[in-house]
């Protein structure tokens, strides 16, 4: 009966040697989901100087709408830390809403072959934003679920996977994105 | 529910025994027609031949096949830049890599994915569908298809449009009588070998249209649930979806190329009329109606995540 301890013995190397590397695979998958908000973030700020330049001309009398999208926009990159990130984030996409806003007010602006592609652009971005945290976030459960149930909480334990920290939006980031009806 | 990674698990198994059974159809199909002529080892050898190249076909260039006979172009990514946009977002909440996204020139609305695997996936839409949809709308579609990615169905109903394909094939070229016709003897020819051939293309005949009903049922309805309960998962709008159908049924679903042994692929039959015998046994979607119901639920209560 010498070859159940053997038996025994592939047995454990082997559900180890699988839990282990689909930790591994989850822990990357939410790492990189984290990322990807980076990205879309990033491409956000990117394109809020095109619109503001393009708009510029026809509002001269929106000065007020155009300077706090601005500093939105400076004030949501040189912020650090998650939460004051989030606060920044969230007031960014307010000053971005009433600039849309202004801008249904302006036919000549509405017109603009411009103007309608970097707002389709812009609320393709906003989308993808809270896409990449609402997936971000599934992640974070999938992960966290897994290294806290048995049995992979052992081998979670022994190999530190910390549990992760879910994204916490404001009201804003929670609700339905809701694009523009057209 | 099964999880994408059961789901995917599975349509590969499928995948795989489709294959099998081709490729013991063609075995036994390549001996009988060897015998008729009195040498069974060269017609297995053909058989497999041809087997090899059908197989290889399905698997190297299916998704492009199907794109192909729906005359699908490419996205503009000037012109096409909302929908470009749309299946960017959705791929970002499935968490998948951007697909190909295809158009087709049509009035009616409807949209179909394709592809091995995710990092190979396509995305078609007709026009008629993207002039008539809002964003929310397009969004519930685009997410529909990338479940049906994530869960590798489009693996499955790519093998499965193959064999059925190829099984009309074969009926047309033993009908015909060009099948192994380059070893006929000038002259005489061979009484017996032409009537196996319209045998068996009789046989086939026959077969085809048996075919083309078991796949259906094959496919399981489920799977249309499936995906769109992922979808509302992914845009966490049933409502959207649900609308998007409501319209699809109403301005009705035509694409170019009509053809049978594709339209499971599409995420509503292209066909079929589900207002009449929508229930019916051997029909690959679900009732739209029944559909639209399902979503409409999940929005009432709200509960996801």
């Amino acid at each position: 009966m010498g070859w159940i301890p053997a038996i025994v013995a592939v047995v454990v190397v082997a559900w180890f040697v699988g839990t282990y590397n689909s930790l591994v695979r989850l822990r990357n998958q939410f790492r990189n989901a984290w990322h990807q908000i980076d990205v879309q973030l990033k491409r956000r700020y990117d394109l809020i100087p095109n619109l503001v330049e393009v708009v510029k001309d026809y509002m001269s009398y929106e000065q007020e709408t155009l300077t706090k999208v601005i500093e939105a926009r400076g004030a949501a990159i040189s912020a650090r830390g998650a939460s004051e990130q989030g606060k920044a984030e969230n007031l960014l996409t307010e000053s971005l809403k009433s600039l849309f806003a202004v801008v249904e007010r302006y036919p000549e602006l509405k017109a603009n072959q411009n103007v309608a592609s970097l707002q389709e652009e812009l609320t393709g971005t906003e989308n993808k934003i809270s896409f990449a945290r609402q997936f971000y976030n599934d992640s974070v459960m999938t992960y966290n679920n897994r290294i806290q149930s048995i049995p992979a909480n052992a081998i979670a334990s022994v190999f530190d996977f910390s549990p992760a920290e879910y994204f916490e939006g404001g009201e804003e980031s929670r609700t339905v994105p809701k694009a523009d009806l057209r | 529910m099964l999880s994408f990674y059961e789901a995917a698990a599975k349509n590969l198994r499928r995948s795989r025994f489709l294959f099998l059974i081709l490729f013991l159809l063609f075995f036994a199909l390549g001996s009988a027609i060897g015998n008729a002529y009195g040498n069974a080892g060269y017609g297995v050898a053909l058989a497999l031949i041809l087997y090899a190249i059908l197989a290889a076909t399905a698997w190297f260039s299916g998704s492009s096949i199907v794109l192909s006979i729906h005359g699908a172009r490419e996205a503009d990514p000037a012109e096409h830049r909302r929908l470009l946009n749309v299946v960017d977002e959705m791929r970002i909440a499935s968490g998948l890599p951007m697909p190909r996204v295809y158009l087709m020139e049509s009035g009616g609305m409807n949209a179909f994915a394709a592809g091995r695997r995710p990092r190979e996936a396509a995305v078609a839409v007709t026009t008629g569908l993207l002039d008539g949809l809002n964003r929310e709308e397009l969004q519930g579609v685009i997410a529909h298809e990338m479940a049906h990615i994530k869960s590798r169905d489009t693996l499955y109903y790519i093998c499965a449009a193959v064999l059925v394909g190829s099984i009309a094939l074969l009926a047309d070229m033993f009908l015909r009588g060009t099948f192994f016709g380059g070893r006929r003897r000038a002259g005489g020819g061979s009484g017996r070998g032409s009537a196996a051939f319209v045998l068996l293309g009789l046989l086939f005949a026959l077969l085809a249209p048996l075919a083309a009903k078991i796949l259906q049922m094959s496919i399981s309805r489920q799977r249309e649930y499936h995906a769109d309960a992922e979808a509302a998962g992914f845009t966490r709008n049933p409502l959207g979806l649900a609308s998007a159908l409501e319209k699809i049924a109403l301005v009705g679903s035509g694409i170019p190329g009509r053809n049978r042994g594709t339209q499971h692929l599409f995420i509503v039959n292209p066909v079929r009329r589900f207002t009449e015998a929508s229930t019916a046994l051997f029909s690959t979607h679900p009732p739209t109606a029944l559909r639209i119901q399902r979503l409409r639920a999940m929005a009432g209560k709200g509960g996801f995540g």
